[in-house]
């Protein structure tokens, strides 16, 4: 069997509050194959956003190794960390975190802007993206112009115009109505079947969670199945 | 897309307090602006004198007379050209506020030399030959309609009695430093009157003017005049006219020191109000700052947005400044045209006013700079923006 282009070894997570440690995730391995389709599900505080952010290279293990295509990314520094990032890493925020005072398009360029690719070359990958999610005709406008779904549909044109290795997914339908939920999960399905983009998503939701390949649970810290 | 067109979109972004923020520095700028001009307006007479004239006037203080006699002998000086010498004569015109300098001249040598002051040769001559003339500057003409053979009555203060000179001629002056804000009227006059009003008065000069023959001999020609009179009931002190000029700004030091801390402390006020600004938009926008970072952008890019802000803001604000300085100044100098008669913003003015916007707009972003590149990404992202 092919090794996972997610390998997460033995990672230990404790957070200080004040005096206090909090364990958050303890001794936890998993391994994620190409064009997988995850969902993480589990109760508040069960670490699953912290294990998705240990992926994402936006948080460091105590211990244990990240290692994503083979690149042990808990070993990069800050600088590293953040090209590897732009390069490998498409976010999807629950709240869409768009940037409002840019367009549709602008928001979906910003990755683009820490390429080298000319002006017009992000301009055609920003389209393109915007074609995938369905919202080339909206491209120039603002955030407060869209509805919640359309909004998301932006955030995952963002996510994906760089054409990164993983998808991450913070409870992408947890802000919207069952209807732009199902749309969002139609697009995230069809990113993963017709695209072959690999996809970790976070989620509270059983019937988003229906939508991914598999589904690993977390309870204090643990994969528990 | 490029990172500028953010910092100027986030600028606008709360247009209220944008708007407000950029006011503030543009009206801190204009003062400072203001207040430099106005502190550069006192020391323009020190500016425009001549290196080739010396004063001599009493040595224990310049209100103190001096003997008209003393001309004779300055005169003969070894490198004296030519001596004149003036009255501060003082008095009310219609109003106290009325002020302007009223001085009492000899008229020939008087006008030979302040070349600088220009008169046509008819008014010059009606200057010579009427005694109870006099000539006023192409300001002060223009403050209180002054025009030729208008009758100037004045109150005497220092002379006492009534006064009235007629209007002989317009100067205008060679450089635009020139003051042209003066009255000048024949010393002669003066002179008759007191001499039968306050005899004891008569024959007294306030200090003489000395044209010199080589302006790098003003301090051995200044020590031969005052050797002359050493020991003297009167005796002299003699000094370049740029010296005896700045001994009249040292009289206001304790008014310019402070007029030049107020525009510092602007700067002050201009840095309080856009840190206080900038403090409060990177607190907003923690979040977004979280999200370039996880899209890859570097501590480095988020420090740029942040100084970027807060020096367009600054610079903004700054040019906006500088541009309502001209008009304003303008104003004061027609409205105070008689205590600055050169009121000229200075290209300095404009230098320092921009470095300080620069200056301010870099420190006033600094510690939101650096707070939000160091701000960890998952403690950004759960902010609530």
């Amino acid at each position: 069997m092919a090794e996972g282009i997610v390998q997460v070894r033995n990672v230990t997570k404790t957070y200080k509050r004040d005096t206090m440690q909090i364990p958050v995730l303890q001794n936890i391995s998993l391994e994620i194959p190409e064009g997988e389709f995850l969902a993480l599900m589990g109760p508040s505080g069960s670490g699953k956003t912290t294990l998705l952010n240990l992926i994402a290279g936006i948080d460091r293990p105590d211990s244990g190794e990240i290692l994503v295509q083979n690149t042990n990314i808990a070993s990069l520094n800050e600088s590293a960390l953040a090209t590897w990032r732009s390069q490998h890493i498409g976010f999807v925020f629950q709240f869409y975190n768009l940037l409002p005072v840019l367009t549709a398009f602008e928001n979906v360029e910003l990755p683009l802007l820490l390429t080298k690719l000319n002006k017009q070359q992000r301009k055609e990958h920003v389209e393109t993206a915007l074609k995938v999610v369905g919202l080339a005709d909206r491209m120039n406008h603002y955030p407060k112009q869209l509805s919640g779904g359309q909004e998301q549909r932006v955030a995952i044109a963002r996510a994906i115009v760089t054409d990164p290795t993983l998808i991450v997914a913070d409870e992408p339908t947890g802000d919207l109505d069952r209807k732009s939920a199902e749309d969002i999960l139609d697009l995230m399905q069809q990113l993963n079947q017709e695209f072959k983009k690999t996809i970790v998503m976070v989620t509270h939701d059983p019937n988003a969670a229906e939508r991914a390949h598999k589904t690993r649970h977390l309870d204090k810290g643990e994969l528990t199945l | 897309m490029k990172i500028f067109k953010l910092i100027f979109r986030n600028i606008f972004r709360h247009k209220l307090r944008a708007a407000l923020t950029v006011l503030g520095i543009a009206i801190a700028v204009m003062a400072f602006g203001l207040i430099r001009t106005m502190v550069g307006a006192w020391y323009a007479g020190s500016e425009a004198s001549a290196p080739d004239r010396i004063i001599t006037r009493q040595a224990v203080s310049f209100i103190f007379p001096l003997p008209l006699a003393d001309r004779d002998q300055i005169v003969r000086v070894p490198g004296v050209k030519e001596v004149t010498w003036l009255n501060w004569f003082g008095g009310v015109y219609k109003d106290k506020n009325n002020f302007f300098a009223r001085m009492a001249c000899d008229p020939a040598s008087f006008t030979d030399i302040y070349p600088e002051y220009k008169v046509t040769p008819t008014e010059l001559e009606t200057f010579k030959k009427e005694r109870n003339s006099c000539i006023v500057g192409q300001k002060l003409a223009d403050l209180y309609h002054f025009k030729v053979g208008d009758v100037i009555p004045l109150d005497g203060d220092i002379y006492p009695g009534k006064w009235e000179f007629v209007v002989a001629g317009i100067y205008t002056g060679e450089k635009p430093t020139t003051d042209v804000s003066a009255m000048y009227f024949h010393w002669d006059y003066l002179n008759e009157r007191i001499t039968q009003t306050q005899p004891s008065r008569a024959n007294n000069v306030g200090w003489y003017v000395i044209k010199i023959a080589n302006p790098n001999e003003a301090a051995t020609v200044s020590e031969r005049i005052d050797a002359l009179f050493k020991n003297s009931s009167a005796e002299t002190k003699t000094e370049t006219e740029k010296a005896f000029a700045s001994g009249f700004i040292a009289m206001s030091s304790a008014i310019i020191t402070g007029l030049q801390l107020i525009s510092y402390v602007i700067i002050g006020i201009i840095f309080l109000v856009l840190a206080n600004t900038m403090i409060m938009t990177a607190r907003e926008r923690i979040r977004e700052y979280a999200v370039l970072k996880t899209l890859g952008f570097t501590g480095k890019h988020i420090a740029l947005l942040v100084f970027g802000e807060s020096l367009l803001m600054a610079l903004i604000g700054g040019v906006i400044g500088i541009i309502l300085l001209f008009p304003i100044s303008a104003g004061v100098a027609k409205g105070m045209t008689q205590f600055f008669p050169y009121l000229a913003i200075a290209p300095s003015t404009i230098g320092i006013a921009v470095l300080f916007s620069i200056l301010v707009g870099l420190v006033a972003g600094f510690f939101p700079a650096t707070r939000s590149m160091r701000i960890k990404i998952v403690d950004g992202l759960r902010q609530i923006g």
